[in-house]
C-alpha cells in the first residue's frame, strides 16, 4: 500500500480547517434571525451538506454510465466511495433539518413533499449497498449496481425540484419564485457570506472524504485479489 | 416555556424566541457523525492492512512449497547405539 500522497495530507489539514471556519461564522458571525432564533444557523450546514450529497448521487449516476461503457473495475470502486460519501452527508441533511423543523413547524417530521423525496433518496442508497453485498462475483456486482445507480440517480433531482414542482413548506432558498413555496427567507450580507463559505467548505470536505474513501476501495481491493491468490 | 407551544409562539411572537438547544444539538449532531465516518475509514483502512500483511505472508509461504514441494525435513543422523553383548 503506498503512502498517502502529500497533496491529501495538506487537503485533510484544510478540510478541518474550513469545517471549522465554516462553524465560526454560522454560529458567531451570521446576525441571529428574528423570528426562528439560534435554531436557523443550522441551515447553513444543512444546505451545505445537502449541496454535496446530491451533486454526489447525481455525479454516481454519471459513474454508472462510464462503468458500462468501459467496463472497467476502476469506476465502480470510485462510485461506491462517491454513493458512500454522499449518503453520510444526507444523513447530516436530514438530521439537521428533522432538527430545524421541530421549533419552526412544531413537529420533527412531515411528509412533505421535500422530506418525502429526500428520504426516498436517502434509503434508495442505503439499499444500493444492500443490493452489492449480496453479490459475490465482482464484474456482477458493478454492473449491477451500476444500472441501480443510474436509475437511482433520478432521485436526486426530483428531491431537489421537489419544492419547485409541489406545493410545499419547506422553504426555497436558491432561486425562490414560486410563489407557493412558503417560508421563503430573504438573508443578509453576513449570512450570505457564511452560507457562501459552508458551501465552499462542504465542497472541499466532500472532495477529501471522497479521495481518501477511493483509497481505501483500492486497499480493498488489493487484498480481495491476495485472498483469491492464496485460496487458488 | 413547553416545547409544543413553541410553534405556536413563533407564530404570534414579539420576541425571538430561545431555540439555541435546538442549534448546538444541530451542530454536536453534525460532528459526530463526520466523526464517526473519519473514525470507520481509519479502522477499516487498519483492518486491510493487517490482513494484507497476514495474506502476504501466506503467499510467501505457499510460493516456497512450491519451489521446493519435495523438500522434506532432513533425517537426524542416528547415534550409532552401543550395542550390548559385543566387545
Amino acid at each position: 500500500m503506498k503512502s498517502k500522497p502529500l497533496a491529501l495530507k495538506i487537503l485533510d489539514a484544510v478540510a478541518v480547517i474550513l469545517l471549522l471556519v465554516a462553524a465560526y461564522l454560522a454560529i458567531f458571525v451570521a446576525p441571529t434571525e428574528r423570528v426562528m432564533g439560534d435554531v436557523q444557523r443550522v441551515f447553513y450546514f444543512h444546505v451545505g451538506t445537502a449541496w454535496v450529497a446530491l451533486i454526489g448521487f447525481v455525479f454516481t449516476a454519471c459513474l454508472s454510465v462510464i462503468y458500462l461503457v468501459t467496463r472497467n473495475l476502476k469506476w465502480d470502486r470510485i462510485q461506491v466511495a462517491a454513493v458512500e460519501v454522499s449518503v453520510v452527508f444526507f444523513l447530516i441533511t436530514i438530521i439537521l433539518g428533522s432538527i430545524w423543523a421541530r421549533p419552526a413547524w412544531n413537529t420533527w417530521w412531515t411528509w412533505d413533499p421535500r422530506l418525502t423525496t429526500a428520504a426516498i433518496t436517502e434509503l434508495i442508497y442505503i439499499a444500493y449497498f444492500m443490493l452489492r453485498q449480496g453479490i459475490d462475483d465482482p464484474d456482477r456486482r458493478a454492473r449491477f449496481g451500476a444500472v441501480y445507480a443510474l436509475i437511482g440517480g433520478l432521485s436526486a433531482p426530483i428531491t431537489f425540484f421537489a419544492i419547485r414542482l409541489f406545493r410545499t413548506i419547506h422553504p426555497v432558498v436558491i432561486a425562490g419564485t414560486n410563489a407557493e413555496a412558503e417560508g421563503t427567507f430573504s438573508m443578509t450580507a453576513d449570512m450570505r457570506s457564511a452560507f457562501f463559505f459552508a458551501l465552499f467548505a462542504f465542497t472541499v470536505i466532500f472532495i477529501d472524504l471522497f479521495w481518501n474513501r477511493i483509497r481505501l476501495g483500492e486497499t480493498q481491493d488489493i487484498v480481495e485479489q491476495l485472498k483469491l491468490k492464496v485460496t487458488m | 416555556m413547553r416545547e409544543d407551544t413553541m410553534g405556536a409562539i413563533m407564530f404570534f411572537q414579539e420576541a425571538t424566541p430561545d431555540t439555541s438547544g435546538y442549534m448546538i444539538a444541530g451542530y454536536v449532531i453534525t460532528f459526530v457523525v463526520l466523526g464517526l465516518y473519519v473514525v470507520s475509514m481509519i479502522l477499516r483502512n487498519r483492518n486491510y492492512q493487517q490482513d494484507m500483511s497476514m495474506l502476504e505472508e501466506m503467499e510467501k509461504e505457499s510460493a516456497k512449497v512450491q519451489v521446493n514441494p519435495v523438500s522434506k525435513p532432513a533425517k537426524k543422523k542416528a547415534k550409532p547405539s552401543p550395542k550390548k553383548g559385543r566387545k
